[in-house]
């Protein structure tokens, strides 16, 4: 590695980006509510973000509980059924895992990590925050208008989406197309901040190439995420001008209900390649971030330098170029031509490289390394472990051939639950235990930890494995109940009550966890400004929760990498990024 | 260049150690592989405008290959752009007559924009100021011509969802383009007018803060104002070449 900087303090680069002048608050609405400080909002978007996840949490007891009894509780009918499915996926993948990925840990690791004082454009930081509550607010209005919420599936897809039989077509659908609009307009100004932070305000010494790798994941989800929505935001403009106006973008020539509709011409097909167009790089819009915060994790709490440090970087990098020409993967039965299919799976494949760079990596940096086993590590090779099967699973679905059998089966569910669910959540959770100390000032409760960890980790195994066996049994997925078919045997619905159980118990688990946050605000071990030794800038401020600037008088200046763990001839098994020689100076 | 520290907006004229610096794409290399900024000399602004026109670019580029394919998927006749925008002058029918001159509008509000960028750097507030408004102008042209086409079409029983010529998604793609594109020009035009205004007052010379941000203004606020400009002129010309020409 080239970037090491060994014993003599290296020169000192000089400053090409001032100190800057921030806003400072003048009242309590000021510091606590219409906050300008990145680490405020990175927090106001965290806890919105949990808070629509559990109604997301609750919304899949529900669906399971159907699956698990079907027909035991009167007041889950077949459109309830599919309006859990739809707001369900939605709110899990964009408003919870997006949002607290790039506007929680991107906020807040962002500036503290690369020496920044705040965001570069902190008012419209602040205003991001509050377009992507009012998108939430939206999204949760829906349950209270005529019709609920739309029913759709959450890939929305028409001609369905916007028919008369579909649950939520008078108010449901209208409002999610408008929460995604909101919630694009509200992330685009957050993730340009995030870009332009990331590009042209780091502090002296930070090079791009001594960025700790949770800055890189971010930083290269935000640029995915700046290419992609428009997509979405372009699917969701003209989905709503055919509901609303009759427009036929998407809409075919369609007989309901012996009649016929005043739509003609329309493409269904448009939206699907629209969506994924999207909804690809979204998989690695959430994936990328967790594969940064879980090398720092792994680094960390192995006490070793991350194994291949350029390569993970590059990999992270070519992930996300690879993600953007690969959305007809989930396209493979829409009827496209054989040849794209072949296109779109072999260039799906190459992604299993940069991936698997990744995951040896991770693996190659526990190797011999000083393990400590505390709750945020557990949480990082859990999701080694789950990552790691999910993608097993992506190489059966990424070629053609398999994937048209087993396509909407349950194999499918499972699938994407467990790569792109269940792997970036226990990051998240890993990274709530790892940077609780700074953002709190105090620890959260181990034992308390290490319960969560296994209910959730054992648990999720125990929901989605089965899930798998289900799928080759040809179980479809989204089906509100399966009734009598002759292929699927009574040991599938077995199998599905003991799901239905592991599910329960899993989210019960998340309450546990969500008190320990609460609890350990007030009660938690005092953590101190560094409690896990870690060499990031982040845990160097003079402050701990970093105060108003982050850096107090003057910024720090980075004199090597973000992993000298274990450094040989240093006295401590750690030197942090802004410390010139291996000895501190203390 | 020292005195620029200390402004709300740093980095805008600093030079970064030049004497490092190599030519040409080794440059570039050098630029990246360096601490503090990738792109050495830009301002925060003018960095966060040219990846918002980026991301923008994409959404228009959505747009335009949705009109694509919905045109070349539906499976009625598409109107003949030549004789539905054309105009009944003198007796005579000019085709695109009206978007021939809403274009020439906008791409000559370019021009004033550009100027208004350089004596913004020469520090002419009143010159600035008035090709500000004098862009201003052009745009709000361009936007009320518009409004005269819509009205136009809408009389001759265009809608969204039908016209009387042909494919249904005409009217869809037409209104939706030409209207997010108008809606951009609209906000370009209150920009224009909001920035024309701090030039005129004195803003970007008296360093005066801003109401929202408490931060203090300077002059390459015009040329990123420019940017946006010229990108939304940008995609004008190709949605003419799309949807009129094609």
């Amino acid at each position: 590695m080239v970037d090491i900087s060994r014993d003599a303090a290296d020169l000192v680069p000089p400053a090409e980006v001032p100190d800057v002048e921030l806003y400072h608050a003048h009242s309590w609405i000021t510091k606590y509510v219409f906050c300008q400080d990145a680490k405020v909002i990175a927090i106001q978007y965290s806890v919105t973000a949990l808070a629509i996840g559990f109604v997301a949490l609750v919304l899949s007891w529900l669906m399971r509980l159907q699956l698990g009894y079907p027909g035991a509780f009167s007041f889950i009918d077949a459109e309830h059924y599919y309006q859990f499915i739809t707001m369900h996926g939605m709110i899990m993948v964009i408003y919870l895992i997006t949002a607290i990925f790039l506007g929680g840990f991107g906020n807040y690791l962002i500036p503290l990590m690369l020496g920044a004082r705040d965001m570069v454009f902190p008012y419209v930081n602040m205003l991001s925050y509050w377009v992507y509550l009012l998108a939430v607010i939206v999204l949760v209005a829906s349950y209270f208008v005529p019709g609920g919420p739309t029913g759709a599936g959450w890939t929305l897809y028409p001609p369905q989406v916007i028919l008369s039989g579909t649950a939520g077509y008078d108010w449901g659908i209208i409002l999610m197309l408008v929460s995604l609009i909101l919630f694009i307009i509200g992330f685009t100004m957050g993730g340009l901040n995030y870009v332009v932070t990331t590009l042209q305000a780091r502090t002296r010494g930070m090079t791009l190439m001594r960025m700790p790798l949770t800055v890189w994941g971010i930083f290269t989800a935000t640029v995915l995420a700046l290419l992609a929505f428009p997509a979405l935001f372009v699917a969701c403009v003209m989905l709503l001008f055919d509901r609303l106006l009759g427009t036929s973008f998407f809409m075919p020539a369609l007989v309901e209900m012996g009649q016929h509709l005043s739509y003609r011409g329309g493409s269904p097909i448009l939206f699907q390649h629209l969506f994924w167009f999207f909804g690809h790089p979204e998989v690695y819009i959430v994936a990328l971030p967790a594969f940064g915060i879980v090398s720092d994790l792994i680094s960390t709490h192995a006490r070793k330098n991350i194994f291949g440090y350029r390569m993970m970087v590059w990999a992270i990098v070519a992930i996300g170029a690879l993600s953007f020409i690969v959305w007809a993967h989930h396209m493979y039965v829409s009827g496209m031509h054989p040849w794209f299919g072949f296109f779109f799976a072999t260039s799906t494949l190459i992604i299993a490289i940069p991936t698997a760079i990744k995951v040896y990596n991770w693996v190659l940096t526990l190797w011999k390394g000083d393990i400590h086993l505390t709750v945020p590590m557990l949480f990082a090779l859990g999701f080694i472990v789950t990552f790691v099967n999910g993608g097993l699973t992506g190489l059966f679905l990424g070629n053609v051939v398999v994937d048209v059998p087993l396509s909407d089966t349950m194999f499918v569910v499972a699938h994407f639950h467990m790569v792109m669910g269940v792997a970036p959540i226990l990051v998240i959770f890993g990274a709530i235990y790892h940077w609780y100390p700074k953002i709190t000032g105090r620890m959260l409760d181990d034992t308390m930890g290490k319960i969560h960890f296994w209910v959730t980790f054992i648990g999720a195994y125990a929901i989605y494995f089965p899930m798998h066996y289900l799928g080759l049994m040809g179980v479809p997925r989204r089906y509100f109940e399966l009734g009598e078919m002759a292929f699927v045997p009574p040991s599938a619905v077995t199998l599905n009550e003991f799901i239905t159980i592991a599910a329960l118990i899993v989210g019960a688990a998340q309450v546990l966890f969500v008190y320990n946050l609460i609890v350990s605000l007030y009660r938690g071990k005092e953590a101190g400004g560094n409690p896990w030794h870690a060499t990031t800038l982040e845990w160097q401020t003079p402050e701990t929760p970093p105060g108003h600037g982050n850096w107090g008088k003057e910024l720090p200046v980075v004199h090597r990498w973000a992993y000298d763990y274990s450094v040989p001839g240093a006295p401590r098994d750690f030197v942090p990024q802004n410390q010139p020689t291996l000895t501190p100076a203390t | 260049m020292t005195e620029q520290v200390g402004t709300a907006e740093p980095g805008f004229g600093t030079a970064a150690r030049p004497q490092m610096r190599p030519p040409g794409l080794r440059g570039m290399l050098v630029d990246w592989a360096s601490d503090q900024r990738a792109f050495k000399n830009v301002s925060w602004m003018k960095a966060m405008m040219w990846i918002f026109l980026l991301s923008d670019t994409f959404i228009f580029s959505c747009f335009l290959l949705s009109y694509m394919t919905v045109r070349m998927s539906t499976t009625v006749p598409w109107p003949n752009p030549s004789e539905v925008f054309a105009l009944h002058i003198g007796g005579q029918n000019v085709p695109l007559i009206l978007i021939a001159i809403m274009t020439f509008i906008l791409i000559s509000s370019s021009g004033t924009m550009a100027m208004a960028v350089n004596f913004g750097y020469r520090r002419d507030r009143t010159k600035t100021a008035l090709l500000m408004l004098l862009t201003a102008l052009f745009g709000a042209t361009f936007v009320g011509m518009q409004a005269f086409e819509w009205t136009k079409l809408i009389t001759e029983g265009v809608r969204p969802w039908e016209n009387p010529w042909g494919a249904a998604q005409f009217g869809s793609s037409f209104f939706m383009i030409t209207g997010f594109h108008g809606t951009h020009v609209t906000f370009g035009v209150i920009f224009l007018l909001i920035i024309a205004r701090k030039v005129l007052r004195g803003d970007f010379d008296h360093e005066r803060r801003g109401y929202f941000t408490s931060r203090k203004g300077n002059y390459e606020i015009v040329e990123v104002m420019g940017l946006y400009w010229h990108f939304v002129d940008l995609v004008w010309v190709f949605i003419f070449a799309f949807f009129y020409l094609w």
